[in-house]
């Protein structure tokens, strides 16, 4: 008796076992790879777009834009998702590789959100204020309107597509003061300004939850803008950018009709539900 | 007959015995793997080859400059800054710990009622065994919040969180080999010492204790390493700046962070890529000396126990 449930049991095993080998060979997979500002609304796309494509497998992971780019050149990923474009040594790596240049797709608009914790008195800050708070120019919370406290600099890692977005664009190129904290991933930063009450970071607009949205001016006289799909659109808000995703050449096949679909309408529509902005 | 049974059980004998030697020269093996590996993606900064998108990067500049900002349009590898974060990190913490152990150590060891012992002993053993971002997460999430509201602190994330968090990693590693140590000891110590009129702890103390030096110094060094090569309580807890100075309430970026952090983003073949490895050549080194004379100590001891010198 026990014999035989034991090859029941034998038998419903192989059984299952060759059913998932057919399954999974005639599923097509694409990876991705890449920025932490885009994981977020990625995941969300590969999980709507599987559940009405049950023939494609999407595996979406994290690690910045760095990542995620080394990988597109080591051929470990299909799709590398960016913060940033591609910088000219990457792409001339793709080129002695694959003898391509690599396909850029413009996926989303972000705007570059500054965080600050939610009791801060501050409501707004220049481009210029910024660019000072970030070199340690300025120190204290006083200098740019709000208590007498000292700023707390949050940032990301070096990997990161927006370390290095918000070097090239707010910083004019100069480097991070040594003091600014760099956490691993957006959701480390917003989390650190939500428990540090003179903390300030910055990140992508779709993961400020639980803190304060402190509007950016272009200069001092011009008008405050928070990133809002109004605002971004319109190019008011200073330090908007667009999210990337690569692939090493044109996609073709199961490739192309994923991101057919990431432009057309239903894909567009999640980009605004995570809280990024579409690129239309 | 006799003679054929016998040889076929020599072959059984001689494969078993090759597949075991096997596996013990693979692991052998792999170590010199990765060391050779290590040390030879470090070569080109040794020998003045590292190359970045600026121009050459030379050894010399690891250790003139000041400041560790390797992705940059100016890229610095200064690691002063990485090196001192890492001793200030491992100092607070074996600060912390090696107290709490020793003393713990000679409690179970000589003084605690045999359940008391029974509780406490594995108590402290399970914490060896926690995943290091399991603290990491702990320190980051608690322990952060907690100092900086009591000890009123800027700074969040800093060494002094860090090396706090760091302790509860390194405690069962001088805990328990401090322990042991302990309880090798011959009886006739303790009873002679008890004969003579010493109390209990004085017994512990200054009897026991001393006699258990060179235990207690192998304890400290590998807990030593153990600090120094941790990486993910440090890359959690300490706020990652890397900042050249010694107080202990900002944030610092350890060497091993400094490898968790970036290795994963770095092009192949870069001066960065070098650097890094080379960061690893010095942990390395370091570690293995440390256990080095660890060993040592602890083999001499043990000799001088067998010799009934002790």
């Amino acid at each position: 008796m026990k014999k035989r449930i034991l090859n029941q049991i034998r038998v419903i095993a192989v059984a299952l076992a060759g059913i998932m080998l057919f399954v999974a060979a005639a599923k097509k997979t694409i990876t991705i790879k890449g920025s932490d500002t885009l994981v977020i609304l990625a995941q969300r796309w590969a999980e709507k777009y599987m559940a009405s494509h049950s023939d494609v497998v999407i595996q979406v992971t994290g690690g910045g834009s760095g990542v995620g780019i080394s990988a597109l050149i080591n051929g470990t990923t299909d799709f590398a998702n960016a913060s940033r474009e591609m910088k000219k040594s990457e792409i001339d790596k793709l080129k002695q590789r694959y003898n391509t240049l690599g396909n850029e797709i413009k996926v989303a608009k972000d705007g570059i959100t500054l965080y600050a914790n939610a009791a801060n008195a501050v409501d707004e800050l220049s481009l210029a204020q910024i660019k000072a708070i970030y070199l340690a120019e300025i120190t204290n919370w006083r200098d740019v309107g709000g208590d007498d406290a000292p700023i707390v600099l949050y940032g990301r890692e070096n990997s990161s597509g927006t370390y290095v977005y918000f070097r090239d664009n707010v910083l004019d190129g100069n480097d991070y003061s040594a003091t600014m904290q760099s956490l691993p991933g957006t959701a480390a930063v917003v989390n650190a300004v939500v428990k540090d009450k003179n903390g300030i970071g910055y990140g992508g607009a779709a993961y400020a939850e639980g803190i304060k949205v402190i509007k950016v001016k272009k200069d001092a006289s011009s008008p405050g803008y928070a990133p809002t799909a109004a605002s971004v659109k319109s190019n008011q808000y200073p330090i908007a950018r667009y999210l990337y995703m690569y692939s090493r050449s044109k996609p073709t096949g199961a490739m192309k009709a994923y991101v057919d679909w990431i432009l057309g309408p239903e894909g567009q529509e999640l980009v605004t539900k995570v809280g990024y902005f579409p690129v239309k | 007959m006799k003679r054929i049974k016998r040889a076929n059980f020599r072959l059984h004998e001689f494969i078993a015995e090759s597949l075991i030697a096997a596996v013990a020269f693979t692991s052998f093996i792999f170590i010199f793997l990765i060391l050779i590996f290590v040390f030879r993606e470090s070569i080109p900064l040794v020998i003045g080859k590292a190359v970045d998108d600026v121009g050459n990067v030379s050894l010399r500049a690891l250790f003139s400059t000041t400041a560790w900002i390797p992705v940059s349009n100016n890229p610095r590898y200064g690691i002063w800054p990485l090196v001192v974060g890492s001793i200030k990190v491992t100092l607070m913490a074996l600060v912390i710990a090696f107290p709490i152990s020793v003393l713990a150590a000679i409690y179970t060891a000589t003084l605690a009622p045999r359940r008391v012992k029974e509780i406490m002993k594995p108590t402290i053993e399970i914490l060896a065994g926690f995943p290091s971002v399991v603290i990491g997460f702990f320190a980051l999430m608690v322990l952060a919040s907690f100092f900086q509201y009591t000890l009123g602190l800027k700074f969040r994330l800093n060494a002094f969180t860090g090396g706090v968090a760091l302790s509860l990693a390194v405690i069962p590693i001088i805990y328990t080999i401090t322990e042991e140590t302990l309880n090798s000891l011959p009886k006739t110590m303790t009873e002679a010492s008890l004969a003579l009129g010493a109390t209990k702890w004085e017994t512990s103390l200054f009897v026991l204790l001393p006699a258990a030096t060179q235990g207690v110094f192998a304890a400290f060094l590998l807990g030593l390493g153990r600090a120094f090569g941790e990486t993910m309580i440090v890359l959690m807890a300490t706020g990652n700046a890397a900042l050249s100075s010694w107080n202990l309430f900002e944030p610092v970026r350890t060497m091993s962070a400094a490898i968790g952090a970036e290795m994963a983003e770095v092009v192949f073949g870069d001066a960065h890529y070098n650097i890094l490895f080379f960061i690893g050549v010095c942990l390395f080194i370091f570690s293995f000396s440390l256990n080095a004379i660890a060993e040592f100590f602890l083999k001499q001891r043990m000799m001088k126990r067998f010799k009934g010198g002790a």
